[in-house]
This record gives C-alpha cells, sequence and structure tokens, in this order.
C-alpha cells in the first residue's frame, strides 16, 4: 500500500541549452518511503534530483518549467524562500563532500546557521546524529579532528549525518554509494531501510540490484522521460513497458 | 627514419627543452640573488638598517635608510589591508553570488584583466591626477590609495583563480544544508581556500613593497619616518633608485644592501605565510 504522496511533479520540463533534458515529468513521491529513481546513465536521474531542492539554480545554463510540491508548497516558485526549503531536504551527493572543517564542526554547521549555539545542546546533537549513521564509535575520540582525515565510506556518513542535522523530512540521495567500496555501501543501505520509516527518501541509482534491495517505489528513467513508475513489487516484477522489462531482466545493453 | 626513432628523437627535443627552461629560471633568480649579495652584504651594517638618513648620507656619510623600511612597510601594509578589504569580498561575489550570471563575472573578469596590465606608472599618474583633484599632497595617504588600486586587479583576481577551482559538489553541501549565499562564501568557501588566499594577499603585497612607480608622484620621498598620514614617506625602490644614481661607488654598493633588505623582507613574509596557509591546509576538501 502506498502511503500520501509527498512531492507531486507536474509537467516539468528542463533544458541545458537546447538539450531538452526532462520531458513532460508528471509523478508523486510517496510520504515516508524509499523511492528509487532507477535508469541508466545519462538519463536525468539526477538533475530530477536536483530541481527537487533547486540545486539546479546554480547552473546558468538550465531552464525549468513546471511545478514541483513539497506538501502545498511550490518549490520552484521564484518567491518559495530556497533556504528554509533545502533544510527540510538532506542531500547525499554520489561523491562525500564533507565541509572544510572538523568533523564536530560539519555536524553542527547546520544548526549553527539555523542560530543553534548552546553548546551542550549541540554536543547532544552531534552525538545522537552520528549514532545515527553508526558513527559515533568510530570518531567519538577525534571529533576534532579534519572531516577530510575520514575514510570515503566514513565520509558518506558524515555527510548523511550531517544532512539529519537540520531535521529534515525528506533525504535525496544521488548514487550515494557509487564511490564506496562494498562494505561502505552496505552500511549506507542499511541506514537508508532503517531510515525510511522517518523520511520520505529519493534515491538515484542505476544499480538494479541495490534498487531491489531498498526500494519500496520506483520510477524507472530513460532519455529524460518516466517510462514506468509504481510500487517496487509491481515495476520488478510485472513491468508493463517493454524497456522497462528489458532494463529489469538485464538484457538492456 | 623509422618511426620509433622518430619518436625517441622528439622525446630527446622536448626533454632538452624543458631542462634548458628550468636552468634558465634557476640561473636568473640566482643570479639576482648572488649579485645583490655580493655588492650589497659589503655595505650591509646593524647602523644601516637602524637608523634615518643623517645630513650627507648619499654622498657616502653616517645614516641608514629606516626611513625607507618603515615607509615601505607602512605604505604596502596599509595597501594591502585596504585591497583585502575590497577584492575578498568580490572575489567572493563573483565565486558565489553570481553563480548563475556568468556572464557579468565574465566582464568584471575581463576589466580586472585589463587594469592588471596597465603599468604602475600609469596608476601613479593617475594617483597624482586624483590627489590634484582631492587637494591632496604626496603623503603616505596618497601613496597607500594610488598603491591599493594598483594591487586590487592583482589580488582578486589571485583569489578568484583559487576559489574557481573549488568543486561544485562542496558548493551544492553547503546549500543543501539551507545555507544562505553569504554563509556559503564566508563559511565554506573561505575556508577551503584560506592557503591560496594566503598567496593571493601575499602575491599582491610583493607587488606593492617592490613598485616603485606608483609611489613616485603619490608617497614622495623623505629622510624622516613618516608619524601621519599626510606626511609623504620614503619606499624602499626609491631608494634604490636614488642611492644607485649617486655617482658615488659607495653609495651605489648601498643601493644593492637596500635591495637585499627589501629582499629579505619579502622573503620573510613569503615563508611566513607558507606556514599560516600549511596550518589552515588540513581542513580543506579535495
Amino acid at each position: 500500500m502506498i502511503n500520501e504522496a509527498k512531492i507531486k511533479i507536474e509537467n516539468l520540463n528542463l533544458f541545458i541549452g537546447n538539450n531538452h533534458i526532462l520531458k513532460d515529468i508528471n509523478v508523486k513521491i510517496p510520504e515516508k518511503k524509499l523511492t528509487v529513481i532507477l535508469g541508466p546513465s545519462g538519463c536525468g536521474k539526477t538533475t530530477l534530483l536536483k530541481s527537487l531542492n533547486r540545486l539546479t539554480d546554480l547552473y546558468p545554463e538550465i531552464k525549468i518549467q513546471g511545478k514541483i510540491f513539497n506538501g502545498d508548497e511550490d518549490i520552484l516558485h521564484p518567491k518559495t524562500e530556497i533556504t528554509e526549503l533545502r533544510k527540510k531536504m538532506g542531500l547525499l551527493a554520489q561523491t562525500p563532500y564533507p565541509l572544510p572543517m572538523n568533523i564536530y564542526d560539519n555536524i553542527t554547521y547546520g544548526l549553527r546557521i539555523s542560530g543553534r549555539r548552546k553548546k551542550r545542546f549541540l554536543n547532544k546533537r552531534v552525538e545522537y546524529y552520528l549514532r545515527q549513521v553508526s558513527l559515533w564509535d568510530e570518531v567519538k575520540d577525534r571529533l576534532k579532528d579534519p572531516a577530510s582525515a575520514l575514510s570515503i565510506g566514513q565520509q558518506q556518513r558524515l555527510c548523511l549525518a550531517r544532512g539529519l542535522s537540520v531535521d529534515p523530512d525528506i533525504l535525496l540521495a544521488d548514487e550515494p554509494t557509487s564511490a564506496l567500496d562494498p562494505i561502505s555501501s552496505r552500511e549506507i543501505e542499511e541506514l537508508f531501510v532503517k531510515l525510511k520509516q522517518r523520511y520520505t527518501i529519493v534515491m538515484v541509482t542505476h544499480i538494479l540490484r541495490q534498487a531491489k534491495r531498498v526500494a519500496d517505489y520506483v520510477i524507472f528513467m530513460y532519455l529524460g522521460e518516466i517510462i514506468e513508475h509504481g510500487p517496487a513489487e509491481q515495476i520488478f516484477e510485472h513491468p508493463k513497458n517493454a524497456l522497462t522489462k528489458s532494463y529489469i531482466q538485464g538484457t538492456y545493453s | 627514419m623509422n618511426r620509433q626513432l622518430l619518436k625517441k628523437s622528439e622525446e630527446l627535443f622536448y626533454r632538452v627543452l624543458m631542462i634548458i627552461s628550468t636552468a634558465i629560471i634557476i640561473i636568473a633568480l640566482l643570479a639576482i640573488i648572488i649579485s645583490i649579495l655580493v655588492k650589497g652584504l659589503p655595505s650591509l651594517s646593524w647602523s644601516m638598517i637602524t637608523q634615518i638618513p643623517k645630513g650627507g648620507y648619499y654622498f657616502g656619510k653616517e645614516g641608514g635608510i629606516l626611513n625607507a623600511i618603515i615607509g615601505s612597510l607602512y605604505l604596502s601594509g596599509g595597501a594591502t589591508l585596504l585591497a583585502l578589504g575590497v577584492s575578498l569580498p568580490l572575489a567572493l561575489y563573483m565565486n558565489v553570488h553570481k553563480l548563475k550570471q556568468k556572464n557579468v563575472v565574465n566582464i568584471i573578469r575581463f576589466f580586472l584583466d585589463l587594469l592588471w596590465g596597465v603599468p604602475s606608472i600609469v596608476y601613479g599618474a593617475f594617483g597624482f591626477t586624483l590627489m590634484v583633484l582631492l587637494g591632496l599632497r604626496t603623503s603616505l595617504l596618497a601613496g597607500i590609495l594610488t598603491v591599493t588600486l594598483f594591487i586590487i586587479p592583482i589580488m582578486v583576481r589571485s583569489m578568484d583563480e583559487v576559489l574557481k577551482t573549488v568543486p561544485r559538489g562542496l558548493l551544492e553541501s553547503a546549500f543543501s544544508l539551507g545555507s544562505t549565499r553569504s554563509e556559503t562564501a564566508f563559511r565554506v568557501m573561505l575556508r577551503q581556500c584560506i592557503p591560496g588566499i594566503i598567496t593571493a594577499i601575499l602575491l599582491a603585497f610583493g607587488r606593492a613593497i617592490g613598485d616603485a612607480a606608483a609611489v613616485l608622484f603619490t608617497a614622495g620621498y623623505t629622510d624622516y619616518i613618516p608619524t601621519s598620514l599626510s606626511q609623504p614617506t620614503a619606499t624602499l625602490p626609491l631608494s634604490v633608485f636614488f642611492q644607485l644614481s649617486s655617482p658615488i661607488p659607495e653609495v651605489q654598493n648601498r643601493a644593492y644592501a637596500s635591495a637585499v633588505v627589501l629582499t629579505v623582507i619579502v622573503l620573510i613574509i613569503s615563508i611566513a605565510s607558507r606556514g599560516f596557509s600549511i596550518k589552515y591546509q588540513k581542513n580543506r576538501i579535495k
């Protein structure tokens, strides 16, 4: 059974220069479920994800039309308070980018820019979020070390904790395991499965097996279009579209 | 000729070319340093760097160049601080706030590059016109203002080149946490780029302290250490110039000694800032 829609995308079209990257995207993303955007590389998955928290604003070549709603809030409306909107969405990128500061400050950064300064409060939050991503025991004795000194898998978990620290209700993940070794990947996946009870998670991946392991809801994209979307078991067991079928059976080349 | 041989000789040709170029640079640097040391060191004495010129100094009598040392430090220190106040915000603005308006940024870059190319004597002449307009006399203040204008393009563009290299993913991370543009600029970009920014400041300081033409009409020259912004001031490059144009060999040698002082100042600041940037390097994200 699928919960109520959290994010609604209506007639979304996106152009980079003269290239039509996203074509007539219409889809609803269910609340407190893990939605996977699946598809081969270069089909616009990442671009779709980045338009959800308007990171597309940072690219001069991008033109965007259509509507995206987070609840009732019109995300793409120019008057929408963009910083507030982004705080509601944690982002996990392909390669982890910790902030250029120590581990402790990485977690407290989001809180500090929201005006939370009390030392005791911050200390508690740091421990809480690092425990959430099972990083606390690994780093509790070196919180003042630069984040860049962590292994890449640890960095990715740190980035997840940092994303959680601003108390979002949506998590966006752009191929979050593609730079990681198999063990770190598994850790991230397990965290996502744990977190999806409390957060609406949208994850981009081109790894079919990963999608099968974690997804509740699947959006299959190909060349900028949504080919098919629906609950995971329906897409994986009984895909309607021939293209989806071939991708899922692995005969796509 | 067979292909293998051709490739090998091509390889050899470029290797020799590179070795020669490297050698030219190193030899030129060594030649400069050695020549000023050989000519300057014998005349360099403690009194020379602790005293101001006494009567007849420029004819080979007692005194030193403390007036020029202090004057140069005041002038380039002041100009570097002022220029920093303009350059850092501008460089950050170009790379964070104006991300979306590439055209605007490219126009700013174009003008800065033009300004970088303007010879310093032109800045000196412009500074002089400005002084007349504002009713200023040759003074430390006028010198500082002129040199500030002269080093701003250097500082902004050097910082700009450093800020440009910040990975897009780091910016996206900062924005995703709900940072405003200014928070991203000052809390994330600045920290990431501290080593490069220090280098940019140093580069500008080096140009400021080493330039004679921009201060010739604006800061003037005096045998005394300035005690206020409205007094004229001596500078090391001009001190080198005046002593070198003397017909007396002793005074000429003192010019080289002054050049040694100038070089040592730049060297000390260079080493100090290097240490400083290594200290802040540790948080940098690769």
